[in-house]
């Protein structure tokens, strides 16, 4: 087959590069945005209040292993 | 948080500078192909794309297999991450061929071509994954019962690849031929740092939607020791 000129294969080659690159920057930024409200949520966790006094029995620390990471979409 | 985080920071230097790297050696170091010329460039980047989602759904099997095995929920949990990433690359690997083929053959598909077809077909089999997984309430049998559609599925790959290397070629070149695709020197090498590039990006995203997962799903263990309904309070404004 013969091979395209540059100008007319340009466009192509720059919109295979775009599409990859959009794919890219959409899943960043809907990562990113899970991650705010990830962070909003520990934000909201962060401002409950201390337990009280010494004599409260410490919550065990949350460290969920990774048993427990059920998927959620 | 500390398994799936572990050198993140790191890998995702390394995966910035390989794939500026790899961009480069495309279009300043490899020679323009001598029968398609300029428009031979998306080759680099559509078929690591294709190679790494393939993959992907390969490492999915692999997964869904070891939580089959062990019952390790971390098992389910890479498995379905990496058929997510593969289903996304997958959806670039069929835009960036549709573009080349609408400048290379006048067509942006060809049905009777078995590479492209039996790619479609994987990648419409696994965009089910997700809607049978989620449509299952009870999380351990959701867990089970998409474990068991990877493995299905991820078998399907190497055979489709059988298949399609048994079936007569009529428009779609078969690259990873005996004699490498009779590239030359420097195309082959922009071509396995392409490859390379592209396989640290998959780990890369894989590893921090683990991550991503895995801090949501300590978050619902948080609100679930804080409340029987499961609620946060709302943050105070400060």
């Amino acid at each position: 087959m013969p091979a395209l000129p540059l100008d007319d294969a340009g466009p192509y080659v720059a919109g295979a590069y775009l599409v990859f690159l959009g794919l890219i920057l959409a899943y960043v930024a809907i990562m990113a945005g899970k991650l705010a409200r990830i962070a909003r949520e520990i934000d909201a966790l962060s401002s409950l209040p201390e337990p009280p006094g010494p004599d409260a029995r410490p919550a065990p620390a949350v460290h969920a292993p990774a048993a427990d990471a059920e998927v959620r979409a | 948080m500390r398994m799936f985080s572990r050198g993140l920071h790191s890998l995702s230097i390394v995966t910035a500078v390989a794939l500026t790297g790899s961009f480069a050696l495309v279009f300043f170091y490899a020679p323009n192909d001598a029968d398609q010329g300029f428009i031979q460039k998306i080759f680099y980047l559509h078929v690591p794309m294709a190679i790494v989602a393939l993959g992907g759904f390969v490492a999915g099997a692999w997964y869904a297999i070891r939580y089959l095995r062990t019952r390790d929920r971390a098992y389910d949990l890479r498995s379905y991450v990496a058929i997510h990433l593969s289903i996304i690359l997958g959806l670039g690997v069929l835009a960036t061929g549709s573009i080349w083929a609408k400048a290379s053959w006048g067509h942006w598909w060809v049905w009777d071509e078995p590479t492209l077809v039996s790619f479609l077909i994987v990648f419409l089999l696994f965009c089910t994954y997700q809607p049978l997984r989620f449509s299952i309430e009870d999380p351990e049998r959701q867990a089970r019962y998409a474990a068991v559609f990877a493995i299905v599925g991820g078998a399907f790959v190497p055979i489709n690849f059988l298949a399609v290397r048994l079936a007569e070629a009529l428009t779609h070149p078969r690259v990873l031929s005996a004699t490498g695709g009779s590239m030359p020197g420097s195309m082959r090498l922009t071509f396995l740092v392409s490859l390379v590039s592209m396989t640290l990006l998959f780990v890369t995203l894989w590893k921090y939607e683990l991550l991503s997962k895995q801090v949501s799903a300590q978050l619902r263990t948080l609100r679930r020791r804080l409340g029987d309904d499961g609620s946060v309070p709302a943050a105070r404004p400060s």
